[in-house]
């Protein structure tokens, strides 16, 4: 029996709203936390979220009908309360997968935190997670190399990775900044990295940075008979001048190369990783902007999603948060997005804010990167939580060395492998940490002045995010 | 700057030469390359031995020393098999991997005997 048409304004929840509703395997699901406007009913602005991110609009409109929009639309399908806030609550969203365009976060994201994220009968949106479905993640090209990929390039096995961010992160020139590099590498980093607003600035233009750093990698690994890296920033104004510095990297012989992908772009972050595939390279992502994004508890996107989205995208390494350094991040939900990078499976889990099971299929993980606000006494922890897929990167933690670059990335270095041969033994590195480093410092002077201009820095500010758990 | 120690490590002095995990601590004993075959077996990975001479430790390929000893638990009967390496190769470096088949990829790998740098 065909529908007729009835012109006018329709309460969302009479067409959006369903709870008897099951979930396919293909569905590409979503967990929003609304927050309402006073006096509108739960089922009404859930079904609205699930209307505006799909096929809705305000009024119903002739055309709807030459279509089975019962087919296409979003279907809000679950209400739950948020533990420790009434003031909003969790609303599930079911999306068939014919809405969205194969291999393109773009379009989720255009879909799922586009305009119903203005939208007035909400105070406040946050995208809480996303469900993407196997069959969808397949059409995805996801991260240039992978894990084990990256190993293999780089040499590096049975421990977390070595980095560090040139400082200061603008000013030197070329030449200085290469030195910087050299000095980190020598001493026993794996890679040094461009700072993420280190693009082509006057006062270093790209490609002498490019030039000087190379020099820098090619001397360290031919003294330290090690394989060396420093993420090269391609990030630019446009993705065909960034495409040029990515071209040059491969062509000089640069491992890695890095992009920052919220702010240059998902579309161009795509087309990097794509590229970085076809031509062996990796691809280190960092994240500015998503600060903004996922830090008010009520409104944004959360980083888990962030998280899936770049793997989507694609990218071998991606900045997690520290846990213990400078940075915002709570240790069960960062334990939560790190497995997101990793795992190939992670299973629903509230305790670390994971609201969907989710099968990544055969898409390769990215190796979640620590940085910011660390030193040599944080590599226990660091270690411990982390684990050997890691990127453990100190950047003052190096360069602020007094003996400077080399001397602290000896330190750093002599500090990961004792840790690493102490927790293969056993040991616990939480609590034996200090008896770790003070032993291993014995046979290394680099890491005991590092332990001795580090020791009294902490940060223990409260975490402004925190998972919603039901004592707040 | 007196108390300011020079960071010794240049092309020259083959000794900067280092060989990536554990390389950066002093060389292990047989009590501590024990603990590591201990860990190796936990995980459940596949032990296995390489060795190399020193002035061509940057290539991938090591020679291997037999097989990778699959399914082989038995510390013991592991830690021979490296001692028989290192006695039959004293100038190369012997290095102890820990095949794991799922993530093909070395869990571990370390240099539990150094060869001279050259």
């Amino acid at each position: 029996m065909a529908k007729k048409y009835d012109a006018g304004v329709k309460e969302y929840r009479e067409t959006y709203w369903m709870p008897d509703y099951t979930p396919k395997d293909t569905d590409i699901l979503a967990c929003f936390k609304i927050t309402p406007q006073p006096g509108v009913p739960r089922e009404e602005v859930a079904a609205a979220v699930a209307a505006e991110s799909s096929t809705g609009t305000w009024t119903t409109v002739w055309t709807d009908l030459l279509t089975d929009l019962d087919y296409y639309k979003g279907r809000a399908y679950a209400i739950e309360d948020v533990p420790g806030d009434d003031t909003c609550f969790y609303a599930f969203v079911a999306y068939p997968i014919d809405l969205f365009e194969e291999g393109s976060v773009v379009n989720v994201l255009t879909s799922l935190v586009g305009n119903v994220f203005g939208f007035k009968a909400l105070r406040a949106l946050r995208l809480e997670d996303i469900r993407f479905p196997v069959a969808y993640v397949m059409t995805c090209n996801g991260p240039p190399q992978g894990i084990q990929v990256e190993r293999d390039i780089m040499n590096k096995y049975g421990r977390p990775l070595l980095g560090c961010t040139i400082k200061p992160k603008l000013g030197l020139s070329a030449k200085n900044y290469g030195r910087a590099c050299y000095e980190g590498l020598r001493g026993g980093l794996d890679f040094t990295k461009d700072d993420e607003n280190v693009n082509s600035q006057p006062f270093m233009r790209w490609k002498h940075r490019f030039d000087f750093v190379m020099e820098a990698i090619h001397k360290a690994e031919a003294e330290t008979g090690e394989r060396k890296g420093h993420y090269l920033n391609v990030t630019a104004p446009t993705a065909d001048e960034m495409m040029r510095r990515a071209e040059y990297a491969k062509e000089i012989g640069a491992p890695i190369i890095m992009h920052d992908y919220l702010t240059g772009g998902l579309s161009a972050n795509t087309q990097l990783a794509q590229w970085c595939q076809r031509n062996g390279m990796l691809l280190h992502i960092h994240r500015a902007m998503h600060a903004v994004l996922d830090r008010n508890p009520h409104h944004g996107i959360h980083f888990r999603v962030l998280t899936k989205i770049l793997r989507l995208s694609g990218g071998d390494h991606l900045h997690s948060g520290t846990v213990v350094g400078k940075l915002e991040g709570d240790r069960d939900a960062t334990l939560g997005w790190i497995d997101i990078m990793r795992d190939s499976f992670i299973k629903e889990d509230r305790s670390r804010g994971i609201f969907f099971d989710q099968d990544w299929g055969s898409m390769p993980g990215v190796i979640p990167v620590a940085s910011g606000g660390i030193h040599v006494w944080h590599m226990p922890a660091l270690v411990s939580i982390f684990g050997d897929d890691s990127v453990l990167q100190f950047g003052g933690g190096t360069l602020g060395h007094p003996w400077g670059n080399a001397a602290g990335a000896a330190a750093n270095r002599v500090a990961v492998e004792a840790c690493v041969e102490a927790r293969n033994q056993g040991r616990e590195l939480e609590k034996e940490g200090k008896d770790i480093l003070t032993n291993a410092a014995k046979s290394s002077p680099e890491l005991k002045a590092a332990m001795e201009t580090w020791k009294e820095i902490k940060f223990e500010f409260d975490t402004v995010d925190k998972l919603d758990v039901s004592h707040k | 700057m007196s108390d300011m120690q020079d960071y010794k490590s240049s092309l020259a002095d083959t000794g900067s030469r280092k060989f990536e995990t554990f390389s950066y601590l002093p060389e292990m004993d047989s009590a501590q390359i024990r603990k590591q075959i201990e860990y190796i077996v936990s995980k459940g990975w596949n032990p296995g031995i390489e060795h190399t001479e020193p002035e061509n430790a940057f290539q991938n390929y090591w020679y291997m020393w037999k097989l990778p000893m699959f399914g082989e638990t038995d510390v013991d009967a592991i830690l021979a098999e490296c001692e028989a390496c290192h006695k039959a190769h004293p100038k190369n470096h012997v290095r102890l991997l820990g095949f794991d088949n799922y993530a093909q990829s070395a869990g571990a790998s370390m240099v539990i005997y150094r060869g001279k740098a050259v």
